[in-house]
């Protein structure tokens, strides 16, 4: 009855993930079909400004540079919460992504042999770049790092990769179906087959068939009120996987805060910014980081400044407005010249959307919802927990390279990385499989999709009293309010029981319009539900870990707790369950045990299994979980362990 | 006291055969900084939840929102209300299709102008991932920065009077990218090859040089000169004086 479009592998998404992604499945010889809510080169990605992290070690400062250093800043970035040997995996190969993406067609800024001035710490200095590097990438400053290895394009880093990573699609030949919603998967309860997928256009219905499916939908920002996210990650990707009642979400909680959205609109202006010499200022127009952070000042990692700026704002040294308290942000010393081309980005939007002028002004800033560690649950091959066939890259992912927080310029890596390293995984995997069209299995899907709108158009579902935009904004404001950047239990309980009544309302929606096609407000209306699942992960997450670690911080349990919480958090959604069933599993092979990051500032609870008992346990836990086999053995990307695997007792 | 708005928004469903292209007011009371991304939101919230429009990036990056407004293509996200009138009128941009009210179809547009001008680095070079990248100076990588910028809003095409009577005519920013891969030493074309592209109609020599896209790019991307510079190669190509390593010289750019 519907139309079915058959390809061997369906990718959901065409941010920097998805497309590499794409690329890596089609040189292994598959078929491949891109799908996206925008055109691609509109994906969030291109709003990336910033830039990448990648151990080359071209400059001054980022001289003695290693895979070695990069993976260790990532692994205490991250709080000794992330896969120690996905973080390798990233961290190995990002120089050559990086690389890949010179060859073709990204001009990333280079280095300029010869003096240079900068602003370090509050400083001006004058470094000599090497001559001998000139012509090679350039890197910038960025927080929570040990040398300068942020790759960058002025500050239009994710628009010159996505542009270029989209010339190479183009080049490819591969299909990008733009204007297509991915809003269920099929599934056999054992494989996922592919999507059902809803026509922005027209609103028409239609089925994808894959032998993998890839969910590449980037972040859920905008779950809350204030995110830097572009309006579209609304998380569809991840919700249509928690759906499937057998895939888990990992450490939805772990939610990282920007330190500089601007105030209002919460736009983002890039850490750069402060990598190249930006000063966080108060009320007083005094410098308050040195006081808090010593060593890293304004380049601490993220969670650590947006926890000191908020303190600040507690201690009655916020900029009152009338869009709430900030603090600025002064780019006055960096002189017109760098903000007018470095930072150029950062001039428009400052201009255009605050009419403030940074060479001359301050920019009003405060921390703000900007990304999502968690993410669909994969292993490290990016194959899905639970259901064969499914593969996740990108921010949609809990790869888990990022723990419980994520270092600027990391997961614009991550993305280029994931989608070379695991899309060939996936690639490989694919070629392997037969195709099998269950055109009843896909039908069927669709059908309850299909009758899921048409009760939505014709006059509402359950009691039909209930409006989208109210239940979305209320939702979104309990997030911001109870689930933010200092989290305590008392009100954490409450956004549970809150959200669980708005997500029951939600079964009573009335749409005020009643056209089918692409009405806007149906799409929402198909949306909610998911958006609330995982705004309920988030806080059902955050209310049981009774720790602080990297971005999730609680003031009732204020020490990171590496005896009970060396955990990753899984969320399942039984079907017809009106809440996640959490679980926990071991974060991953250890190869450097927890230690202190010399930034933050806080206690800890140390372990008290030996490292080796700990190891011992990860893959049988992992199993249990519907972890899949691994191209390779689990550990052999550690250096540590290369041995693990051969000697470990089953 | 705040002013009284008035947007007058072009409404159409194409797909719907009742559905008649017309102009619809919508009042609204001015906040302090409200700019369209805002306003069509509150639009859409409190008086026409189906109006369709398109916006992602919310901070003039993505190039998704470029409309008419008071007659002019630019990008809806960043335009503050307090710069026009009290009576705004929204139109989508012409020379796209129409997906319905403000939407238009940039994408398969844009995609298809991408695959035109085979816009990716043309090289006999196989990526050797052991070796290290291959150097280019600052200054080269800079200047092709400055054109790498388009954000294929469309702004220029809808504002171009070529474009909208010729649907072939490339437009700006297609002639603009063109000028960011000859510019590009990575890219192995030889100036025949970029004449046989551009010197026709719908290329370079089909544009009327009013500069209508000039003024309208939201990126201020330097078109005057990228086609400046084109057409001084283009002409030599033809006389036949064009080097084979042309293909390395920059236009200068302000
Ligand atoms: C303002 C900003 C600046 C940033 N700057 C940096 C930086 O400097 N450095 C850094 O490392 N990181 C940065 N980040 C983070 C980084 O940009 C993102 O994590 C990354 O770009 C995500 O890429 P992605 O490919 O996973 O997803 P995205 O680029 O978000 O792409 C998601 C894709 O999925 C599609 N999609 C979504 N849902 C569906 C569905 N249901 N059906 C079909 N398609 C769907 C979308 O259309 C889109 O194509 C920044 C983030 C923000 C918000
Ligand atoms: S100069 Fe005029 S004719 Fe030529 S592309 Fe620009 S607007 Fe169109
Ligand atoms: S050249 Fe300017 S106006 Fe034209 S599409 Fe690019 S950014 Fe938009
Ligand atoms: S919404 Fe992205 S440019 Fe306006």
């Amino acid at each position: 009855m519907s139309e079915l479009i058959t390809t061997d592998v369906l990718v959901i998404g065409a941010g920097l993930a998805g497309e590499r992604a794409a690329i890596s499945a089609a040189a292994e010889g598959n078929d491949v079909v891109i799908l996206s809510l925008v055109p691609p080169r509109r994906s969030h990605s291109c709003a990336a400004q910033g830039g990448m992290q990648a151990a080359l070690g071209n400059c001054n400062k980022g001289a003695g540079d290693s895979e070695e250093l990069h993976w260790l800043d990532t692994v205490k970035g991250s709080d000794w919460g992330c896969d120690q040997e996905v973080a390798r995996i990233f961290a190995d190969t990002a120089p050559v992504a990086m690389r890949e993406m010179a060859h073709h067609g990204v001009p990333w800024t280079r280095v300029k042999g010869g003096p240079a001035d900068y602003f370090i710490k509050g400083k001006k200095v004058t470094l000599e770049e090497p001559r001998e590097n000139e012509g090679l990438i350039m890197h910038r400053d960025f927080g929570g790092v040990s040398r300068w290895r942020t790759c960058y394009t002025a500050d239009g880093t994710g628009h010159t990769v996505l542009y270029a990573m989209d010339n190479m699609v183009i080049e490819l030949g591969i299909s990008v179906h733009d204007r297509m919603e991915a809003i269920a998967l099929i599934h056999d309860g054992e494989k996922c087959h592919g999507a059902v997928v809803r026509c922005l256009r027209t609103g028409e219905l239609k089925n994808y068939v894959a032998k993998a499916t890839v969910i590449a939908t980037g972040g859920f920002g905008r779950v809350y009120k204030y995110s830097t996210n572009a309006i579209i990650n609304q998380g569809t990707g991840q919700s249509i996987a928690l759906d499937t009642g057998l895939v888990p979400l990992g450490n939805m909680e772990a939610v990282q805060f920007h330190p500089t959205g601007i105030v209002p609109t919460d736009i983002l202006v890039t850490e750069g910014c402060r990598g190249d010499g930006g000063l966080l200022l108060d009320v007083d127009e005094y410098r308050f980081m040195p006081d808090y952070e010593p060593d890293k000042q304004e380049l601490a990692s993220r969670d650590v400044v947006s926890r000191r700026m908020t303190e600040h704002i507690q201690k009655g040294k916020g900029v009152p407005s009338p869009d709430g308290e900030h603090l600025w942000l002064d780019l006055r010393h960096l002189g017109e010249d760098h903000l007018r081309t470095k930072l150029r980005e950062v001039y428009d939007i400052c201009m255009y959307f605050l009419g403030v002028n940074p060479i001359k002004e301050l920019v009003p800033v405060r921390p703000t919802q900007h990304y999502s560690m968690g993410g669909i649950r994969v292993n490290k091959d990016g194959h899905a927990y639970g259901l064969k066939g499914l593969w996740s890259v990108g921010e949609s992912a809990c790869w888990d390279m990022h723990g419980m927080n994520r270092l600027g310029g990391n997961s614009l890596a991550e993305t280029v990385v994931a989608g070379m390293f695991c899309g060939q995984r996936m690639g490989q995997w694919a070629k392997a499989q037969t195709h099998e069209v269950d055109k009843a299995l896909a039908d069927k899907a669709l059908n309850a999709q299909h009758e899921r709108i048409s009760s939505l158009i014709s006059g509402g579902i359950g009691e039909a009293n209930e409006n989208v935009d109210e239940l979305l904004i209320a939702a979104q404001e309990i997030l911001q309010d109870k689930v933010g950047i200092f989290r305590k239990g008392e009100e954490l309980e409450q956004a549970v029981v809150e959200l669980r009544e708005i997500y029951r309302r939600s079964g009573n929606l009335k749409m005020r319009s009643a056209f089918k096609g692409a009405n806007p407000e149906l799409a929402a209306a198909i949306r909610l539900p998911g958006m609330l699942k995982l705004a309920l992960c988030v806080a059902k997450g955050a209310l049981l870990r009774t720790e602080s670690r990297g971005g999730h911080s609680r003031e009732d349990y204020p020490e990171r707790n590496d005896r009970d919480w060396l955990k990753r958090t899984l969320a399942r959604w039984p079907i017809g369950a009106d809440e996640p069933d959490i679980s926990y599993e071991p974060v991953g092979l250890l190869e450097s045990p927890p230690g202190q990051r010399g930034y933050g500032g806080a206690e800890n609870i140390a372990m008290e299994q030996s490292v080796e008992d700990y190891n011992a346990t990860v893959e049988s836990e992992w199993i249990k979980q519907g972890w899949h086999p691994t191209a390779t053995p689990l550990g052999t990307e550690l250096k540590e362990m290369v041995e693990y695997a051969s000697t470990k007792k089953s | 006291m705040a002013r009284q708005l008035t947007l007058r928004i072009f409404r159409y469903d194409p797909l719907d055969p009742e559905s008649k292209p017309c102009f619809v007011d919508y009042e609204m009371e001015e906040t302090p900084r409200l700019n369209l991304f805002v306003a069509l939101h509150r639009i859409r919230e409190n008086q026409a939840p189906d109006l369709q429009f398109d916006f992602v990036c919310r901070a003039g990056v993505c190039g998704s929102c470029g409309m008419m407004i008071n007659g002019r293509p630019t990008l809806a996200c960043r335009t503050l209300t307090a710069e026009l009138p009290e009576l705004i009128t929204l139109a989508p941009m012409p020379a796209f299709k129409l997906i319905g009210d403000l939407s238009v179809d940039t994408g398969t547009w844009f995609r298809g102008m991408s695959e035109r001008v085979e816009s990716w680095i043309h090289t006999q070079k196989e990526f050797d991932p052991t070796a290290e990248e291959e150097r280019m100076d600052d200054e080269t990588a800079e200047k092709i920065y400055e054109l790498d910028r388009c954000i294929e809003c469309g702004c220029c095409v809808a504002g171009c009077a070529t474009a909208n009577i010729r649907e072939d005519f490339l437009g700006a920013t297609a002639l603009n990218r063109i000028g960011r891969f000859m510019i590009d030493p990575r890219d192995e074309r030889s100036s025949e090859d970029w004449f046989e592209l551009v010197s026709t109609d719908e290329g370079v020599f089909g544009c009327m040089g009013l500069m209508g896209c000039d003024d309208v790019c939201p990126k201020e991307l330097p078109l005057l000169d990228v086609f400046a510079y084109m057409r001084r190669r283009m002409s030599q190509v033809a006389a036949g004086k064009a080097k084979p390593d042309a293909g390395t010289s920059l236009p200068v750019i302000s």
